[in-house]
């Protein structure tokens, strides 16, 4: 075949694709402002990621933080500037890597579960059904898991943010000898609302990212029990890689603004 | 004759470069119950999307007593659809909801019934396509094939539409129990003097539930009559079909 002519066919598939996704964002999110709101699903949708993702979330952060401390005293004591170690963490946690682990372990937990339910009702027909009992699936199934992962990662990323900051904590009193209260004091000194509200924005649009991928792939899934699997494992790539990019977008954006 | 309650004028649809409908018409009157038979893979699952406004066709029209139902919105879509009950193939029962949860799903969203009431006529339906008001409390995952149709014959007749489909109604059951359901199909819908249309190619099941037959090859409806005549329709297509020959003039596509 003319490479050209495959060339040619690979980018029109491409932007197809992201037609689709535009297409089914803007629907869905629309879907999300205008009643019937369906409360049960949304405090359920909540309560599956806010809650249930806890332990998962909570045990990356912490061991985060830590690892974290003890990098950056191995960096930073190569020029005496241990003192700086506990501020590190902090921002690293609040700015970058709270949102960050947060929004990819949710991404593995929650997108792929979305994925594969819906996927699965999708290719059971049970879409179908829903259109057929006057019940419009995008504001039955899609928008609730897209309000309740915008409104419940930032909360998520709170708490990672804490445990993060908490195992540098006991690395850096427990392990690297810093006074308690010194470090605390380091901890909270340098720290400024723009690290923390920038994290939670990010987590936000990670939270909405990952409830669209999850959403969008499930839904469009097809082909039985195979189709659902590769819904699946696209709705977790897709979104993984979709929180690396607007990581940078977003920061770069409240870089520009300091 | 009246205004037919369903009538479909040269619909076409096709999906990439293969064509499923090429032109089709159809005319079902009210309180008639058609069946569509033809074999596998000759678009009559297409053709009840398309009705159900779950796929757009490229061309030609559907009117639903009357009023053109291609190219509405959602929102005039969905008061469409609270006209129609459909059984699906696969049941397709929500499988997160109880087994009254789903029977009472559209008395819920479409009527806004309260929960009680929704329930109370839930178990209603349930008693009328044989089970008990127990089955209610399970969830579908625990039930076998036929009451699992059961339950989606009870869901479809729930909200008393208007028009009802059935899609392959008998598949994947056995004899016994796809005569069970076939004589649920014709009570239920002559209880609620509903309009009904089935695909099947199960022809013990066609001879029971229809009033009249149309058989659907290469896109269109090759021939149409009451289900007396099926046996003296004078078509090749048709003999060959209703008697299951390998041999004749439909030859069997094996897609490549």
């Amino acid at each position: 075949m003319n490479p050209l002519a495959k060339l040619g066919r690979v980018t029109l598939a491409f932007l197809a694709r992201i037609g689709a996704v535009a297409v089914f964002t803007v629907r869905a999110t629309s879907h999300c402002f205008r009643p019937p709101f369906y409360w049960r699903h949304i405090a359920r949708q909540m309560l599956d990621i806010g809650y249930f993702s806890l332990p998962v979330v909570g045990m990356t952060a912490l061991f985060t933080g830590m690892v974290l401390a003890l990098q950056s005293y191995t960096g930073f004591a190569r020029f005496s500037a241990e003192s700086a170690v506990a501020t590190v963490v902090v921002l690293s946690m609040t700015r970058e890597l709270g949102p960050v682990i947060a929004g990819l372990m949710v991404a593995g937990r929650i997108g792929a579960s979305m994925a594969a339910e819906i996927g699965t009702m999708r290719v059971t027909e049970q879409i179908d059904a829903l259109h057929t009992l006057s019940t419009n699936p995008m504001k039955y199934l899609v928008a609730p898991r897209l309000i309740a992962g915008t409104t419940m990662l930032p909360l998520l990323v709170v708490v990672a943010d804490i445990i993060g900051v908490f195992g540098g904590y006991i690395v850096g009193v427990y392990k690297l000898d810093f006074n308690a209260a010194t470090y605390l004091k380091q901890t909270f000194d340098f720290l400024e609302f723009m690290d923390v509200f920038s994290g939670l924005v990010k987590a936000s649009a990670f939270g909405f990212l990952i409830s669209l991928m999850g959403c969008y792939h499930g839904y469009n899934s097809d082909g039985g029990a195979q189709g659902v699997g590769r819904a699946t494992t696209n709705a977790v790539v897709s979104a993984s890689i979709l929180i690396l990019v607007f990581n940078y977008a977003i920061t770069e954006l409240f870089f520009a603004g300091r | 004759m009246a205004v037919p309650k369903i009538s479909i004028r040269g619909l076409k649809k096709r999906f990439g470069s293969k064509v499923v409908l090429d032109g089709l018409d159809l005319d079902i009157g009210a309180a008639e119950s058609v069946v569509v038979i033809g074999g596998s893979g000759t678009g009559k699952s297409v053709l009840l999307k398309c009705i159900l406004g779950l796929l757009d066709p490229e061309e030609g029209s559907i009117k639903i007593d009357g009023q053109e139902v291609v190219g509405l919105s959602t929102r005039e879509r969905e008061a469409v659809n609270t006209k129609f009950g459909m059984l699906f193939q696969s049941a397709a029962l929500f499988d997160s909801l109880k087994v009254w949860e789903n029977v009472a799903f559209g008395l819920v969203s479409a009527q806004k019934k309260s929960k009680a009431e929704a329930r109370t006529i839930a178990i209603e339906k349930l008693a009328q396509v044989g089970l008990p008001p127990q089955t209610g409390e399970l969830f579908p995952s625990e039930l076998s094939g036929g009451m699992k149709k059961r339950v989606g014959l009870a869901r479809a007749i729930a909200t008393q539409p208007e028009i009802i489909f059935f899609d392959e109604p008998t598949t994947g059951l056995d004899p016994i129990m796809s005569d069970v359901i076939n004589d649920l199909i014709v009570d239920c819908v002559k209880r609620a003097g509903a309009t009904a249309l089935s695909i099947t190619h199960d022809m013990a099941s066609c001879r029971k539930i229809a009033n009249r037959v149309a058989m659907l090859y290469q896109g269109k409806i090759i021939w149409d009559g009451p289900v007396a005549e099926i046996d003296r329709s004078d078509n090749a297509f048709v003999d060959q079909f209703i008697h299951g020959r390998a041999e004749g003039p439909i030859r069997m596509q094996i897609p490549v």
